[in-house]
């Protein structure tokens, strides 16, 4: 897979809504991408997709791969009397991005679910008594154009998810900009590292979960990873990259390859064993290193059960948790050449 | 026949913040050639003149303008990113995280900062200052930036045009094409009843400097000026904080920040809405300011008048407004220029 394909990918999947507990619709294009390369399927009850590699045989060692598929968004709690949306967060939200922004209202009050343009209100400059002040996620009004309680009922439910859109975009050399790309650049980058498999023997079997809930807390790879029973687990997410604004060469710039994690949460022989084959491979990579746990699925995953050896693979990313989140397609591609290069010499735990 | 919807669509996707208003001038030339003269001034301002069935008794003037806020790329770092200096009144709460064009090749870019996770509490609920921002486009080295873009290059949101709710418009630079839109549709579709000057003008959103110069050369005693006004119709703000309310027709305000407006005008608006049928609202509060600043004080002097779209979040990538009120706002228009040039403007001429 090249640069190109990736980006596919990324349009494929960025788009499609996918707010923390409402993954379905994300979810289902994935299992769409997994599907040639084995069995994938949606699961309804924790909103997790589950997959299995062709050529699978009961007595290898199982190596689960996990990356979640769920976004940052809103949910409805409260409709206003003159028709105004009232939300709470799901997941991180940046509070320097609330106002005067389009989003998506995904109404479901009509049976169906449609997709509703809103305006987040900003307050006027003669209201702002601080005009340097971001409002907090529970002071934001969401504009929906209906005028009533009334009317908005008609399309819209408490419950229902709001999110902000951007479809991907490429910026100069690999770089693209879209919403979403914390995790779907992980989820591509599992669907590329599959593909280059694609005619291997593997001395193991090889599980993928994307998982749901990861932004509320890591919810959905908990349970998934307890269904799975992994022998071994890879993380891919996403981490930060340097910006201007950070300043800082301890974060690595976009195009400069995965990172490869170490903690004291994460297994040390992973960790090395990943080192060594992107070493042996040739393949772009710098170390994250964190003092604890990671702040991904890899902290469930790795007490899954009776305990599962788990390390982080993490695509850099600008702008986190913004619609404008940056990625190199190249670092998905080192991501993906990295895990499957890895698989490749998996015999026996 | 233009349809002013459609028509605003088409403007608000054109590019053109103040100083570079060339792509929105050549499409309104496009649109209005061979239904007026016209001249471009050297501002860049069109000045254009449609014949009506009659000379007025006063000279009539329509101004709206061209340019919108956005951004002007002031320096290019070692590392490829854009730094940028706001260009007229933007709101520094509605500019990180957003999309952007750079420059006539529309390179798309964002404007970033600090990422959320590493702020510290007091900077999480805090707007970036504008020089803590900046664009990145992708670029690695400043000589890549280079290759696609150069200092003083325009920076506008990308925001799409939307029709939602019950009527609603949302596009970024409504704030003024909507004006602009309405006088392409005069000087396009109207029979005028008298003989009209229309202005489409530079430089509103850095202090009204196109209107300054394009009314003095169309020397009008009677002046329209066509806007976008703040509505504050929302749940948080009440009573005459609200300044004015989508769905209940245009704005005619008697005073803002930059005009008192003329009273003989204010008072015709009025009735001649009630007459017509037409909502008619007047601004709550002594807010804002418009063109109507510069064109009044013309000269000697030019009685105006302030026909304004109530518009929610003016000056950030997403105003809304409501067609109901745009297709009243035209009609109120189209008939005060029908009254007004047989008007008898005893305060100027006696």
């Amino acid at each position: 897979m090249n640069d190109s394909e990736i980006f596919d990918i990324l349009c494929a999947l960025c788009p499609l809504p996918g707010v923390s507990g409402d993954e379905g619709a994300a979810a289902d294009k994935a299992c769409e991408l997994l599907a040639p390369y084995g069995e994938a399927r949606f699961d309804k009850g924790t909103g997790n997709v589950f997959f299995r590699r062709s050529g699978w045989q009961d007595g290898k060692p199982l190596v689960l791969l996990d990356a979640h598929i769920d976004e940052i968004g809103f949910i409805v709690t409260h409709i206003t009397a003159d028709g105004f949306l009232k939300v709470a967060a799901c997941g991180g939200i940046d509070r320097r991005m609330l106002l005067a922004q389009q989003v998506s209202i995904y109404g479901t009050a009509s049976g169906s679910t449609e997709r509703l343009v809103g305006i987040t209100a900003s307050v006027p400059p003669h209201l702002a008594k601080d005009y340097s002040k971001c409002p907090e996620v529970e002071e934001v009004l969401i504009d929906t154009g209906f005028t009533s309680k009334d009317k908005a009922c008609e399309h819209i439910a408490l419950g229902d998810r709001v999110l902000v859109e951007n479809s991907p975009e490429r910026l100069l050399g690999d770089r693209v900009t879209a919403k979403a790309i914390d995790d779907r650049s992980g989820c591509a980058a599992l669907i590329a590292a599959l593909d280059k498999l694609k005619d291997e023997q593997l001395g193991c079997n090889v599980a993928v979960t994307l998982s749901s809930q990861e932004e509320v807390g890591e919810r959905g790879a908990k349970t998934a990873a307890y269904t799975v029973k992994p022998d071994l687990a890879i993380e891919v997410d996403v981490s930060f990259a340097n910006t201007l604004a950070e300043d800082d060469k301890t974060m690595p710039e976009p195009g400069t390859g995965v990172m490869i994690g170490i903690a004291p949460s994460l297994s040390r022989k992973l960790t090395k064993d990943m080192v060594s084959t992107a070493k042996r491979c040739g393949i772009p990579y710098t170390m994250e290193v964190m003092g604890g746990e990671t702040g991904t699925n890899a902290d469930a995953i790795g007490l899954a059960r009776g305990g599962v050896p788990t390390v982080t693979l993490s695509i850099p990313l600008r702008y986190m948790h913004t619609p404008a989140e940056v990625v190199s397609l190249s670092d998905i591609n080192s991501t993906a050449e990295l895990i499957s290069e890895f698989l490749k010499g998996v015999k026996e735990i | 026949m233009i349809d002013l919807v459609n028509e605003l669509e088409r403007l608000c996707s054109l590019n053109g913040i103040s100083g570079d208003e060339g792509s929105v001038s050549s499409y309104i030339i496009s649109v209005i050639e061979g239904h007026c003269t016209y001249e471009i001034d050297p501002l860049g301002n069109i000045l254009a003149f449609k014949k009506g069935r009659n000379t007025p008794k006063n000279k009539l003037l329509v101004s709206a303008h061209m340019d919108e806020v956005g951004f002007i790329v002031n320096y290019i770092t070692d590392d490829g990113y854009l730094k940028i200096s706001p260009v007229g009144g933007i709101d520094p709460r509605v500019v990180f995280g957003r999309r952007v064009a750079v420059g006539d090749k529309r390179v798309c870019g964002v404007i970033g900062g600090k990422v959320l996770h590493r702020l510290s509490k007091e900077e999480r609920g805090k707007a970036p200052d504008f020089d803590r921002l900046y664009i990145d486009i992708g670029a690695g080295s400043r000589a890549e930036a280079e290759e696609q873009v150069s200092l003083g290059d325009s920076v506008c949101f990308e925001s799409s045009f939307e029709r939602y709710g019950e009527g609603f418009l949302k596009g970024k630079a409504i704030d003024d094409r909507v004006g602009c839109a309405m006088m392409m549709k005069l000087i396009t579709d109207e029979e005028l009843e008298y003989d009209t000057a229309f202005t489409f003008v530079v430089q509103e959103e850095i202090g009204l400097r196109g209107s300054a110069c394009a009314a003095y050369t169309a020397d009008p005693d009677i002046a329209f000026v066509l806007e976008a006004t703040t509505a504050a119709d929302i749940p948080s703000a009440s009573g005459e904080k609200r300044v004015c309310e989508l769905g209940k027709g245009p704005v005619v305000s008697f005073m803002d920040r930059r005009t008192i407006y003329d009273k003989e005008l204010y008072r015709l608006a009025f009735e001649t809405a009630k007459e017509k049928g037409l909502n008619c609202q007047t601004k709550t509060m002594v807010a804002g300011g418009n063109d109507a600043g510069a064109i009044h004080r013309t000269r000697g002097g030019v009685r105006t008048c302030g026909i304004s779209l109530p518009c929610r979040y003016l000056h950030s990538p997403c105003c809304v407004i409501s067609e109901k009120d745009l297709n009243e706002s035209y009609e109120l228009v189209r008939e005060m220029l029908c009254r007004a040039g047989g008007l008898q403007v005893s305060a100027v001429t006696e």
